[in-house]
């Protein structure tokens, strides 16, 4: 059984610019005894405010909202990466974030090594990081390329790479960010077959999209977020028509 | 759903396994005990990840020098000239037998490599992670254990030197030499600590690099590298406030075929008890803003 609990989370991001990441004007300030206020001054933008989600198995969470709305904080947060200023995020079952195309890849090393790197990440055998090798192979199609490196590929083949890496690994829980819908059409048709598989072996997913229609074919319930807050929460269709602000039973225009 | 974890698992012989049996439980507003033991939890999770750690940094190795026909040799041979060339000018300047100062000189300035470079890339350990720590939740003890093994794979490829230099002017260190070893366990230790420490410092603070670095530049100067203390004589009252002194004496000593005495090896126990310490706290403090400061 997977689940994922996120109670009364909010997340801060600390805004070092120039001064803030001076050693000098800490020192300064702690040695006048201004520390405190400093602190207490520092320019935080407020990501995340109260968030309260509970999931189990069998949901299937899409996240909308404008651009800067959280929604890729949000992820991050559940994946484990910036822990909450206040709250507690718990997940029990594998997690897999497929976050941004890189995922942490290093543009120097080879295509076969960012594999190899990808599957000492999961704990793998070496057994198991060739058969990663073999599936990533299989469905990016970089032949002789796997063993060049990364910064040598058309972007096309990055995406390829990435895409299939991340796909290769099937979690219990699943964080999705909206990259995943992007990308040329025969990539899309491609990749489409690959990513049902994973969605649907997934226990949970939580996909965060600006495109709603892939929300909708993938998600039973949605939150919409805005300003780091949810500002609606429950059935997707009923939340996406609020959030395009045309609800669909409404009579249509001619 | 399509089909169930049961059927995938089912036929997991040839395929890959299902990530699971996983908890991930973070907590705001820790108090300390909590801090700590979380702390200790990420240096738990990093040992359980080794065989990333020890790849990650034979990689950068492998990277560094890609397309290089000597590759990591250069390293051996840069290290080699720069003996030579520091033997040269300053045994004729403190008109000493090279028989006995060039074998001196090339294991101490060897073993200052091995401290100079962790200490600068102790700097880097989060900062040149970034990417990946703003990507995938992984123990910060990781990237450390990288740039541990760094260090240790560029030591080893600059060992040839002493062994070099010691067979040309046959000194025989014996047995005494693997006292050392008991050393590099001290200096393992501290490089971990030095990781966390500078890591985390220089990942907040954008200035302490440079400082980092002039105090290193300092500390070459006033640490007994390419002079002996014996050469101080009775003005040499200070040394023992230098901990990179006892430091490097708990492996030079035995390596030069003698004991390392009892006064250093506290000194150096304590220094590096106190050193360790201070780490830890900033680690268990910071660990948890880390991928803020990205």
């Amino acid at each position: 059984m997977a689940r994922i609990s996120i109670e009364n989370v909010s997340v801060d991001f600390p805004l070092y610019h120039g001064s803030a990441r001076s050693l000098k004007k800490t020192v300064l300030a702690a040695a006048s005894g201004r520390l405190g206020e400093d602190q207490r001054q520092r320019v935080v933008v407020e990501a995340l405010r109260n968030i309260e989600i509970h999931l189990q198995t069998g949901d299937r969470l899409g996240l909308i909202g404008t651009n800067g709305a959280g929604k890729t904080t949000l992820l991050r947060t559940i994946a484990g990466i910036y822990e909450p200023v206040h709250g507690r995020v718990l997940v029990e079952g594998g997690l897999n974030a497929l976050l941004d195309p890189q995922l942490g890849m290093n543009m120097d090393l080879t295509g076969r090594e960012n594999i190899m790197l990808r599957g000492l990440y999961n704990g793998y055998s070496k057994q198991q990081i060739r058969l990663l090798e073999q599936d990533v192979q299989d469905f990016a199609e970089l032949g002789e390329f796997l063993d060049l490196p990364v910064r040598f590929y058309s972007s096309g083949m990055v995406v390829r790479l990435g895409f299939g890496l991340a796909t290769a690994i099937r979690p219990e829980v699943l964080l999705m960010d909206e990259w995943f819908m992007a990308g040329d059409a025969s990539f899309v048709a491609k990749a489409h077959t690959r990513l049902e598989s994973i969605v649907r072996g997934a226990d949970i997913l939580v996909l965060s999209s600006h495109i709603t229609s892939a929300v909708l074919q993938w998600c039973t319930r949605v939150i919409w977020m805005d300003h780091g807050r949810i500002k609606m929460d429950g059935n997707a269709q009923d939340v996406v028509d609020c959030y395009l602000g045309t609800p669909t039973l409404a009579p249509a225009l001619t | 759903m399509g089909y169930g974890p049961a059927d995938m698992d089912a036929i997991s012989e040839h395929t890959l396994p299902r990530l699971s049996h996983a908890t991930l439980d973070v907590r705001s507003a820790l108090r300390p005990a909590q801090r700590h033991a979380l702390a200790w939890r990420d240096i738990a999770g990093g040992l359980g990840l080794w065989r990333l750690g020890v790849t990650l940094g034979w990689l950068d190795i492998k990277l560094k020098y890609r397309g290089s026909v000597l590759g990591p040799f250069w390293l051996t041979i840069s290290t080699g000239v720069m003996v030579a060339a520091i033997g040269g000018v300053y045994g004729t300047l403190f008109h000493m037998a090279l028989k006995s100062y060039l074998p001196f000189l090339a294991l101490s300035l060897v073993l200052w490599n091995v401290i100079g470079g962790l200490v600068s890339e102790a700097c880097t350990t989060f900062t040149q992670s970034d990417g990946m720590i703003r990507s995938v939740r992984m123990p910060f003890f990781v990237h450390a254990l990288r740039v541990v093994v760094r260090t240790i794979i560029s030591f080893l490829h600059n060992l040839p030197v002493i062994v070099v230099t010691f067979a040309i002017f046959g000194v025989s260190p014996g047995w005494v030499c693997l006292q050392s070893l008991f050393g590099f366990a001290v200096w393992t230790v501290d490089a971990f600590a030095a990781c966390f420490l500078l890591g985390a410092l220089c990942a907040r603070f954008r200035d302490i690099p440079p400082i980092v670095g002039s105090v290193m530049q300092i500390a070459f100067y006033i640490t007994p590298i390419v002079w002996r203390a014996d050469q101080l004589g009775s003005k040499g009252w200070w040394l023992p406030l230098n901990p990179f002194d006892s430091l490097l004496e708990i492996v030079r000593q035995p390596m030069l075929g003698e004991v390392a005495s009892v006064e250093v090896w506290t000194l150096s126990l304590v220094v590096s008890a106190v050193f360790c310490a201070v780490a830890w706290f900033v680690f268990a403090r910071v660990r948890a803003r880390l991928a803020y400061w990205m």
